[in-house]
Order: C-alpha cells, then structure tokens, then sequence
C-alpha cells in the first residue's frame, strides 16, 4: 500500500489511544506480582479476584449507584429539558437554562465540596441525611448528571418537529398523553443514550463520590485509587480488563443493531422506489 | 373528477369569526378579522408569508389563544376550547405523522382518543383508507412512504374522526410541482365526497383558485377581499389584490368625468383617457384613482386605433414566447412598462418583433378602478 501521511496519522491515534489498554490486559495475565515486570502466563489474578470481596463489594455499590443515578437523572433531566424546550419565553426560562448547564462546567472539587456542605447543614438541621452513604452519593449523583441528560435530550426536542405533538392534541389527546403516546416513544433514543451517559459518567466519578461518601459506600473509584496509592495490585489489571471485556461487547452489540437497522431502512427505501 | 364544483343552493353559516385578532409581543398578526364559513365549502386563505393566514388557521385549530374576538361554532364561543376538545381537524404541512407508528395506527390514533371499539376503528380505518386509495399500505411506516403517500394518510387520518371543520394547511406545500396539480383535483374530490366543511392556508394563488369554493385575500393581518375565485381576479377592490392575484397592469389616474353610466380617465402615461362603460361608487369629484387591466385582456396593433378613448402608443421591449401564448414587455412613452399576453390561436410567425412600435387598446369593460 502506498505510504500515506493520514494513515499514519490514523495509525499513531489509535495506538495512542488503545496501546494502554492492550498494556492493561496484557499484564492482568502476569504471573508476577509487580505490575511492571513481565513473569510469565497466568490467570490467577482474575481468580483472586474473585474472592476479594472488598473490590467485589465496591463493583456492586459503584453498580448500583451508577444505576439509580442514571435512571434518576433521566427522570429530571428530560423533564427539565421538556419544559425548556416546550415552553419557551416563560419568566427566568433563561436562567433556569443557564442553571441546569452550570454543572457541566462547575469543577468536580467545587460541586462535591458544596454538596458536603448542604448534607451536612441538612442533617444539622432537619435530621436527614442522617449519615453520609449510598444515598448521598446517588444525590450527588444525580445532580451533576441531570444536566448532561438535560443537554441530550434536549437537542433531540428542539429537533423533533413539533407539529406532530400538534397532530396528536388536534386528534384529542390531552398533553399527558402526547408526551407519553407521542413525545416519549420519539425521543427514547435520546434518553437511551443520556441514561448511558449518566450511568458512565456515575461509575467514573471519583471526586464528587469521595466528597459526599460516609462509612461503608466505597464506590470502585475509591477502592482502585486507594489500592493503586498503596501499590497497585494485579487485580485491578483482571477487573479493568474484565470491564473493557463487557464495554467492547456491548459496543460491538449496539453496532450490530444500529447496523441491522439501518440496513432494514435502506431495503425499505429500495422496495419503495421499485414498488 | 369533476373540475368545477359549485357550491350547492343556499348555505348556512357553520363557523363565524367575530372580530378575531391575535398579537404576539405587540406585533399583531391578525387585526381584527370577520369571516363566515359555510357549510361544505372550501374556503381558501390566500396571502404571502407573514400576512396572518397561518395564525388565523391555528387560532380556528387552538393552538393560539386569540387575543380578542370570537370563533362561533353553531353559535356557541370555542375560542377558549383547547385543541384536543375541538371537533376540528387539521392536515399540517409537514403531514406531521407519528413516525413510530404504522399507517394503520396513524389513522386509528384520533378514534381512539374517543374510546371507540376495536371494531368500529378498524371500520372506520379501513374506510378512510379506502377513501384515499392506501388500502395496500396498511402496516407500512411513514418512512416507508413517498410524499404523495404520506399526504394521504395524512388527510385520512384528520378526515378519520369525521370533523365538522378539516383545516388545510398549505396542503401541497410539500410535494412536487408535478405531484400538484393531480393532488389538488383529487383532494378536492375526496373533500366533497365526504361533504367536510374546509378552511386552507396556501400562498399559491393557482392552488386557492383550483381547489376552494371562495378565497379571502389576506395582508398584514387583515382580510382584504373575500369572493369566488372569478370574482376575486376579475374584480379585485384594491390594488394589492388585483397585483397579488395574477398579472396585472396598473395605470395610475385622475377622474375627469363621472356620470352613473360610464367614468372617464385621465392617465398621464397613455395618449388617451380611459373610458369605462359603468359608474363607479366612490366619494365622487376628481380624484386619484388606480385602474387594472388584465394582460390577456388587452390588444396589439402596428396600426394607431380609430376609438377616441382606451389605448396607448409603445416600443416592444421584450417579448417571450412560451407555446400556447406569448408574453410582451411593452415600454410606454414614459418609460414604464406594460404587460400583454396574446394567445398563439394561429400557427404563424410572432406578428411583432422587438424594438417595433405598437399601440395597445382594450374594451371599456376590460378595466377595473381602483379606489384603494
């Protein structure tokens, strides 16, 4: 093949971005137990894995939260997004705009340092949160995650024709049920990928988590920053390969649909020119 | 298909707009509109983009609260009735099918809004798609469908409820030009077989005069003429109407002689007066005044004509020759210019060349004054 500059541009892009990860999963096989010495094949990092239950624990808790968080952020986030969208000029809409979009800008340092202070003040003053956990994490969670749905969703409803809701009221539903009848099943794709996002961006976080966390919610953040300051075992290298595993299928999954249906589209568009 | 379809006896008022008007952050958008709609006929707003036409329709529709007057139905004020209470039904110009239906469920969505049975909507279904000739798509998506298609169902499923009032919304506003002409008859074909009163908003003045029964002219906000298409093109009352409508040519006068049976006057661009053979209402006395003549409504001739009054001396300037008839540009001796259309009935060369000089005459009943 003729030498081209793009390609190698291509190529050295994609080795920067992925040679760590093939590093990762390369040593999560290593027999030694420093990270950076090669000691032959082994698989019995991802066996002691499985019996630390404090890693073990930690992946359940960053699991659950990341789920909560994101369903809960979906909920408010579309919401805000709809009233933004849908009625527009009403007072402080701007402001209310410009509120729900602050987070994606705030450093994580200061949202998380704020809302220790609110918990804080809250269990002072009206008893609850009582202590700091699971709960305040999910909170926590929710805020900062809320405003990306808000963001997602939102761009789908400002391009969604809004002549169809239109349609749906002149045909006599109430506005309740356009949103659910018409609007939702419109913009699921949206609140698929917001709820992704936020699940993500929950699972990721570490500052915000470590801010807002009490006795007993280590999240898998917390536990592999902490483990990797004290040494990093080669069990975090078998659980980081073992999540790359599951975020390539289910990459590689939601291609193979995307693609069937886009391919579904196209011989639909083809028998329409032909019929 | 029936071309001409005439408005049956004498009707009675379906929906009156009573002095409606609607402002938006103190632009008005529609100034004080009074309006009659008849039963079973096709009414035709007709106006340019910003004229008012679409609020007008979205008021009839609820989608915009007015903010004064009043929208009868029957008799009874709806103007404060949401849109989904209001037994209207509107087609919009993007079709605005929910795409993540079928054909089918497109159409049975209003019935179903009603609670009706699973039988009486599949009845009724698959009347309506009968109706319009989409028995075969039933369980098609609309993505799945050509424009031509999706309009069908479009107006099928606002026709489905059986509304007293179907609201059009540029109705061919999205298909081709080629697609349009056959859509119009047939749209109107299916309007009167199922007898549905209807209001459209179009800006095409060829589509109002295809399809409606009787057509408002409508600028900044207010209705300017309302009338059968021949009487809005043959006898606009103002200038606005008379240039909007169809070509025209304007010659701008005095009044020099008025008398109950014919008017004369006097232009300052043509060689002689205009004479027209029937009084005129007005104010009375010499005043400016505007009349229209129609371009196909108008003469050539290489020879000066022998009439004392009605014709005028120029210099071809352009002319364009489409088949069926020609276009002239003519430049009066003042410098403006004038618009003939001759019909090629005979087979034969252009009778005029460019740069000839000509003179253009017409009949006294070919003109119209124009007081506004």
């Amino acid at each position: 093949m003729r030498f081209k500059f793009s390609n190698l541009m291509l190529g050295l892009g994609l080795a920067f971005l992925y040679i760590p990860m093939l590093i990762l999963i390369i040593y999560s096989f290593n027999e030694s137990r420093l990270v950076t010495v090669w000691a032959g094949f082994s698989t019995k990092w991802y066996a002691s894995l499985l019996e630390n239950e404090k890693l073990l624990e930690a992946v359940g808790k960053s699991l659950q939260i990341a789920f909560f968080s994101a369903t809960g952020a979906v909920v408010l986030g579309t919401l805000a997004a709809f009233v933004l969208a849908r009625f527009k000029g009403f007072k402080g809409s701007t402001l209310l705009r410009g509120m729900l979009t602050a987070p994606l800008v705030m450093p994580e340092v200061i949202t998380g340092l704020s809302l220790l202070l609110l918990f804080v003040a809250m269990a002072q003053a009206i008893g609850w949160p009582e202590q700091r956990g699971m709960l305040t994490i999910w909170l926590a969670h929710t805020t900062f995650c809320t405003a990306y749905v808000a963001v997602v969703v939102g761009s789908r409803l400002t391009e969604m024709d809004m002549s169809v809701e239109e349609a749906a009221q002149d045909l006599g539903a109430t506005p309740v049920k356009v949103f659910f009848n018409i609007t939702l099943p419109i913009i699921a794709p949206a609140l698929i990928s917001g709820w992704l996002l936020a699940f993500t961006l929950s699972l990721d976080d570490l500052v915000i988590a470590s801010f807002v966390s009490g006795p007993g919610s280590t999240t898998l953040p917390m536990v592999v920053f902490s483990s990797v300051r004290l040494g990093v075992s080669p069990e975090i290298n078998a659980l980081a390969a073992i999540i790359i595993g599951i975020v390539s299928l289910l990459v590689f999954a939601s291609w193979f649909y995307a693609r069937r249906v886009e391919r579904a589209r196209l011989k639909d568009i083809q028998a329409m020119k032909n019929g | 298909m029936t071309l001409k379809h005439i408005s049956t006896g004498p009707s009675e008022v379906l929906v009156e707009l009573e002095a409606l008007s609607k402002s938006f952050d103190g632009h008005v958008a529609v100034r004080g509109v009074n309006l009659q709609f008849y039963q079973g006929e096709i009414f035709a707003l007709l106006g340019g983009s910003g004229c008012g036409k679409s609020t007008l329709l979205r008021m009839l529709a609820g989608f915009e609260k007015p903010s004064g007057g009043r929208i009868l139905l029957n008799g009874q004020d709806i103007a404060h009735i949401p849109p989904y209470k209001r037994p209207f039904n509107m087609m919009f110009q993007s079709y605005a099918l929910f795409p993540h239906m079928t054909v089918e469920q497109n159409i049975a969505y209003g019935l179903k809004q009603d609670k009706l049975s699973k039988t009486e909507i599949d009845k009724t279904v698959t009347e309506m798609l009968k109706l319009v000739h989409m028995e075969a798509y039933r369980t098609r998506k609309p993505s799945q469908l050509s424009g031509g298609q999706r309009q069908r169902v479009a107006l099928a499923r606002s026709l489905a409820k059986h509304p007293k009032l179907l609201l059009l919304d540029e109705p061919m506003g999205a298909l081709d030009k080629k697609l349009r002409g056959e859509m119009q008859l047939e749209l109107v074909d299916i309007i009167k077989q199922v007898g549905v009163t209807c209001v459209m908003v179009t800006h095409d003045q060829e589509e109002a005069m295809t399809m409606a029964d009787r057509i408002g002219v409508m600028n900044a906000g207010e209705i300017l003429q309302i009338g059968s298409p021949h009487d809005i093109y043959e006898y606009p009352n103002c200038r606005y109407v008379a240039d909007f409508i169809g070509e025209v040519n304007l010659f701008e006068g005095r009044i020099l002689e008025e008398e109950p049976a014919y008017v004369i006057i006097e232009v300052p661009n043509l060689e002689r007066p205009i004479y027209i053979d029937h009084g005129i209402s007005g104010p009375g006395g010499t005043r400016p005044v505007g009349v229209a003549v129609r371009p196909e409504k108008m003469r050539m001739s290489a020879e000066q004509p022998d009439e004392q009054y009605n014709w005028g001396k120029g210099i071809i300037d352009d002319l364009a020759y489409l088949g069926q008839h020609s276009i002239y540009h003519v430049k009066m001796s003042d410098g403006k210019f004038v618009q003939i259309t001759q019909t090629n009935d005979k087979r034969r060369e252009t009778p005029f060349e460019l740069e000839q000089e000509i003179f253009l005459s017409w009949n006294p009943d070919a003109c119209v004054v124009l007081e506004k």
